[in-house]
């Protein structure tokens, strides 16, 4: 706040505000008002230059697309060329694409609710009193983040190799359950979202976590005093108290989910059928940026999910802020 | 803040490929090249043991160092090409499979070594020559292997179960139908349709031309008829449970291989070599016959992969790497220890009538080469379209999504046409038919 009033007092003083200052002296100028500029200019560089021109090199290749001439063989056969918007008008016509799309709905829709069920379960049940191994609690169930995605894909895909997975022979062997399938047309929904489970819920609940940690004790006193036990308090103090929190672990979720990648296109390697090449939106372009090398129609699908998942968390912010405001009116 | 996560990548992609391209491939200064020069040359490959064939000739050649890079395998490396051409930082030198040469030449990614390697014509067959040069008077690379499709089986387990090795389709079918019946651990294979290479040269036997190209006009016959009765056949075994289902490359499909739950294995010369390592346990039981034929009497034979080595646009000593790529492909140290260390069949004729070439250790058989030799004069010629990865990544989607029947694999041929139909078009190439 202070720097803040000190930038904007010369200003004040240019306007002719009749405010009682403390003069600095003879002499004294207005600091330059350069000055602030200064000293957002890195960060506006660097938005600029890792973001900004990024973006629009997207934008631009998008509304480009290659011509070809004759059967494209010698030198110079392939051009590039203005392509307007045509690339859109395949994005918004490929029903491959917007399956896609659907697919990481779905995906999503399995995953963020279990996730973040399990993530505040856990953060609850650490934070309750009287709760023994709670150091190793929290490295257990945070451990699995720090494994990166793709190998914890590899190694739950090999679990899931009908030769290899342990899963299987488990269940053959208590129930006499045989030959699950992971990599079904449905089930393969359900093996993708338990990779993400796992390497996911830990972070949640850290996050959680931690901010159940800054709540003020005196809440769960006044509580206890008034007869509550430790299940209530969990619901009816500390769950109302860390919705923020709660609220940003699904904003960051749904973001996400729309990127989902490295997890299907882990099992795709090793299913090979299960997950198609276009089972995510992002291996979708990836799909036709690479292997079909269109970098223009990616460029074009690129832009359209980055156009969906902008509305998509603005409309999660919105729906989660009415619901905060609505809560404290009562 | 709510930043597009898509375009935060592809500002870290940028970032990335700004970074790569600063540590440029070949560091030498851009200055004229002249032939005493000391050189370094980059060279992507994913032949097994390529690095103990770039030491030999590295020892031999101070001048001309090559640094070689393992590529994970041809669609990969494919990938990574375009991705590389596109920042101007390709590797000089680079293994390319020959359905996926017009793709490169298409892009403009492929140096013409006419100049250097074209003397080197009259020891390829009039097939592989053609599929470097593309029927044009450039050349876009040498041929390193020749990968005809042949038919390789258990000797133990034929000889177990009474079986005669199959000259015709029907005789794999009807025999396929009884050792799985007989036993029912035990099939007689694979479905070969989940492997696009693969099922390209068996239509490509049975007569199938996927592309070809005629004036300045492309036609697209991956759904012809030929094809059609490739695709029943197989869907006609996967369904009636003649053959497994189990898609090729993965890990419990090497683990049937190595506890003998497949009897046999369609396949190219280059199979022991895959073998020797996915199931060595298995080493000295196999056998390599001819490919079934359609009709019986008949000698003809598709092929699976094979590659050229070229030189890639960004190169800045073509002359220098063609030298390397003729000693690898031509001379007989470099056939000699691509086929002992590499396990390859070499495309080279010298090579192949040389008695110079290592005995093949994993399969046994004295006469491997005379037979790989008689096998790849067998092959169909083929012409491979400038999109064949379009066609290929649609192959793995609709063959393996659908449900493995001869109606599946159908439906999956009609949707392969289409996407290779649409994509064709969408770049502006002529296309008739369809």
């Amino acid at each position: 706040m202070t720097t803040a009033t000190s930038v904007h007092e010369p200003a004040a003083s240019l306007t002719g505000a009749r405010r009682v200052r403390p003069r600095r002296g003879r002499g004294f100028r207005p600091a330059p008002r350069r000055t602030p500029y200064t000293f957002v200019a890195p960060a506006v560089l660097l938005f600029v230059a890792v973001f900004l021109v990024p973006l629009g090199y997207t934008v631009y290749l998008s509304t480009q697309k290659t011509q070809v001439s004759g059967l494209g063989l010698g030198a110079g056969a392939r051009k590039q060329v203005a392509a307007g918007f045509s690339n859109y008008g395949t994005v918004f016509g490929d029903g491959e694409f917007w399956q896609s799309v659907l697919r990481a709905v779905i995906y999503g829709c399995i995953l963020i609710p279990i996730m973040l069920g399990l993530a505040t379960l856990f953060a609850l049940v650490l934070d309750a009193q009287r709760v023994r191994f709670q150091r190793f609690g929290r490295l257990a169930i945070f451990l699995p983040y720090a494994v990166p995605t793709l190998i914890g894909s590899m190694i739950w895909g090999m679990m899931y190799l009908p030769a290899f997975s342990p899963i299987n022979s488990t269940l053959h062997a208590l129930f006499g359950i045989q030959g699950i399938n992971f990599f079904g047309q449905r089930i393969v929904f359900l093996s993708v979202a338990n990779i993400g489970v796992w390497g996911g819920t830990g972070f949640n609940m850290m996050v959680l976590y931690t901010s159940l940690r800054s709540l003020p004790q005196e809440a769960y006193e006044a509580a206890r005093l008034d007869g509550a036990n430790e299940r209530q308090i969990a619901l009816r103090i500390k769950l109302p108290m860390i919705r923020p929190a709660v609220i940003m672990t699904a904003i960051f979720s749904t973001i996400a989910t729309l990127q989902v990648f490295n997890e299907p296109y882990a099992i795709h390697q090793i299913s090979y059928g299960g997950v198609s090449t276009t089972w995510t939106p992002l291996m979708t372009v990836y799909r036709d940026t690479y292997t079909a090398n269109n970098i223009y129609l990616g460029a074009a699908e690129s832009i359209v999910i980055a156009v969906m998942m902008f509305v998509l968390s603005a409309a999660v912010l919105r729906i989660t802020n009415r619901q905060i405001f609505g809560g404290e009116a009562k | 803040m709510k930043f597009p996560r898509s375009a935060k990548a592809a500002a870290c992609a940028l970032a990335a490929t700004a970074l790569v391209a600063g540590c440029s491939s070949s560091g030498s200064p851009a200055s004229s090249a002249s032939s005493n020069q000391k050189v370094t040359l980059t060279f992507w490959s994913w032949v097994p043991n390529m690095q103990k064939i770039v030491n030999v000739w590295n020892a031999s050649h101070p001048d001309i160092q090559i640094k070689f890079t393992e590529a994970a395998g041809g669609d990969a490396e494919l990938a990574k090409l375009l991705t590389a051409g596109k920042a101007k930082d390709m590797p000089d030198i680079a293994q390319i499979e020959y359905q996926s040469l017009p793709t490169m030449v298409s892009n403009n990614y492929l140096a013409d070594i006419s100049s250097s390697d074209n003397s080197l014509k009259s020891d390829y067959p009039a097939g592989l020559w053609s599929q470097v040069s593309l029927g044009t008077s450039a050349l876009y690379g040498v041929p390193q292997d020749a990968a005809p499709l042949a038919f390789f089986y258990r000797k133990d387990i034929f000889k177990k179960y009474n079986l005669a090795v199959p000259t015709t389709w029907a005789q794999y079918a009807t025999e396929a139908a009884q050792l799985h019946k007989d036993d029912p651990s035990i099939y007689m294979g694979d479905t070969a349709a989940t492997d696009a290479g693969l099922f390209a040269g068996l239509t490509q036997q049975a007569g199938a031309q996927w592309w070809s190209a005629s004036g300045s006009t492309w036609s697209v016959g991956i759904d012809s008829a030929a094809s059609q009765k490739v695709a029943s056949y197989w869907g006609g075994l996967v369904q009636s449970g003649a053959v497994d289902s189990q898609t090729a490359w993965t890990a419990s499909w090497d683990k049937s291989f190595s506890d003998g739950e497949y009897a046999s294995w369609v396949s190219a010369v280059w199979a022991p070599g895959d073998l020797s390592s996915s199931a060595a346990n298995t080493s000295g039981d196999w056998a390599m016959a001819e490919l079934p034929q359609w009709t019986a009497g008949q000698h003809v034979s598709g092929a699976w992969g094979g590659s050229a080595t070229s030189v890639t646009a960004d190169s800045k000593y073509p002359q220098q790497a063609a030298q390397f790529i003729a000693w690898l492909n031509q001379s007989t140290q470099g056939t000699s220890l691509l086929a002992s260390d590499g396990s390859i069949y070499p495309a080279s004729l010298a090579a192949e009538s040389s008695s110079s070439l290592p005995a093949q250790t994993f399969m046994g058989q004295s006469d491997f080469y005379a037979l790989a030799k008689q096998y790849s004069s067998q092959v169909v010629a083929a012409t491979w379209g400038p999109d064949v990865p379009v066609a290929y990544s649609k192959f793995s989607d609709a063959f393996a999504s659908t449900v493995k029947t001869s109606y599946g694999y159908l439906a999956g041929l009609t949707a392969m046409q289409s996407a290779v139909v649409t994509d064709m078009k969408s770049a502006g190439f002529t296309v008739s038919g369809s």
